[in-house]
């Protein structure tokens, strides 16, 4: 596949992922929007109603805002190394086609 | 698809440990051999476990009105095999139940099991039979991440069902409820947890060729300098 073609592909490819990840919200405009994981603890006592879970999380987290704070440095921090390392494989493989090419 | 910290029963709790932990030393060992065998590898390797790092962080909306995030596993499942994701997984929900408390410490076998375990076998094998049918190899890896994302969530709802069986309906009846919960909302999400592992491994393959040749994953192109 040559360049731009590859290039137009990736485009759609993200463009596939918002559409996906926007259309709930206006599909489904009076969700909640809970998590699942939330929701299936819930249901855990739907079917037995007596049940309490018997531990608790090492750290309770303060309150909504830090817990928002630390999922955004997990995405952060990922998506940096991973940008990172792209670039890195990028160059690497620009260089050595750019010498490729001179030799 | 974490099963939150608490919400199994000690036994079951115990169970999941029991059956991961072989899976997680495993998969230490194979992570061993590869950077031993092929230093130049860390990079992809690191790169995998980014991935899933990313992406298990992002909560993203579903049309059933709830919240999920996708496991990212299925990446690094195709490039290092299954063993290797059982360890980066692990990391992932260990580092989510410790600092995020999402999830747990007594529910990590159980989340491990699922996410870091079976997602990437399945991945592994969907990837690898796809190829052999039809040879497309970006069809092989969107089903792949796809397929192995919503089999994770089916496995929460089964290990659910089977720790909270229904008085009424049992095992079966507790299923349809916990899948409803959690399969149905990842459909959306295994999609785009598909298209964007399709989208890295263009990355991937436009810039980190000879490790890909490596893992044959790619063969050798005879010379051509047709993308040019």
């Amino acid at each position: 596949m040559n360049q731009s073609k590859k290039g137009m592909s990736n485009w759609l490819l993200l463009g596939g992922v918002i559409i996906l990840s926007a259309l709930p919200l206006v599909v489904a405009r009076n969700a909640e929007f809970a998590g699942a994981d939330d929701r299936a603890a819930k249901a855990v006592t739907e079917v037995q109603p007596g049940y309490k879970p018997w531990f608790q999380p090492l750290m309770q987290l303060p309150s909504c805002e830090v817990q928002t704070f630390l999922f955004a440095s997990q995405a952060a921090l990922g998506a940096g190394v991973l940008g990172y390392l792209i670039g890195l494989s990028k160059g690497r493989t620009e260089r050595r086609n750019h010498h490729e090419d001179a030799d | 698809m974490h099963i939150m910290e608490g919400y199994l029963p000690v036994g079951w709790a115990v169970f999941w440990w029991l059956v991961a932990l072989p899976f997680m030393l495993l998969g230490v060992r194979s992570l061993t051999r590869i950077t031993k065998a092929n230093p130049e590898l860390k990079l992809l390797l690191a790169l995998a476990g980014a991935f899933t790092f990313v992406l298990s962080a992002l909560k993203m909306p579903s049309v059933t009105g709830s919240c999920a995030h996708p496991t990212g596993t299925g990446l690094g499942a195709v490039l290092f095999g299954p063993l290797a994701m059982s360890v980066l997984g692990s990391l992932v929900l260990l580092f989510q139940a410790l600092l995020l408390a999402h999830g747990g410490l007594t529910t990590l076998g159980a989340n491990a099991f699922s996410m870091a375990i079976a997602g990437p076998i399945a991945a592994y094998w969907i990837y690898r039979l796809t190829m052999q049918l039809t040879g497309k190899q970006k069809i092989a890896i969107f089903l792949a991440a796809a397929l192995a994302d919503l089999l994770t969530y089916i496995i929460t709802s089964v290990q659910l069902a089977l720790a909270f069986p229904s008085p009424v309906g049992g095992f079966i009846a507790s299923f349809a409820k916990f899948a409803g919960i959690f399969a149905i909302t990842q459909i959306p999400l295994a999609i785009s947890e598909g298209l964007l592992t399709v989208l890295v491994w263009n990355w991937l393959q436009s810039y980190t060729p000879q490790e890909l040749e490596l893992l044959q994953l790619i063969k050798r192109e005879p010379q051509s300098h047709e993308s040019i």
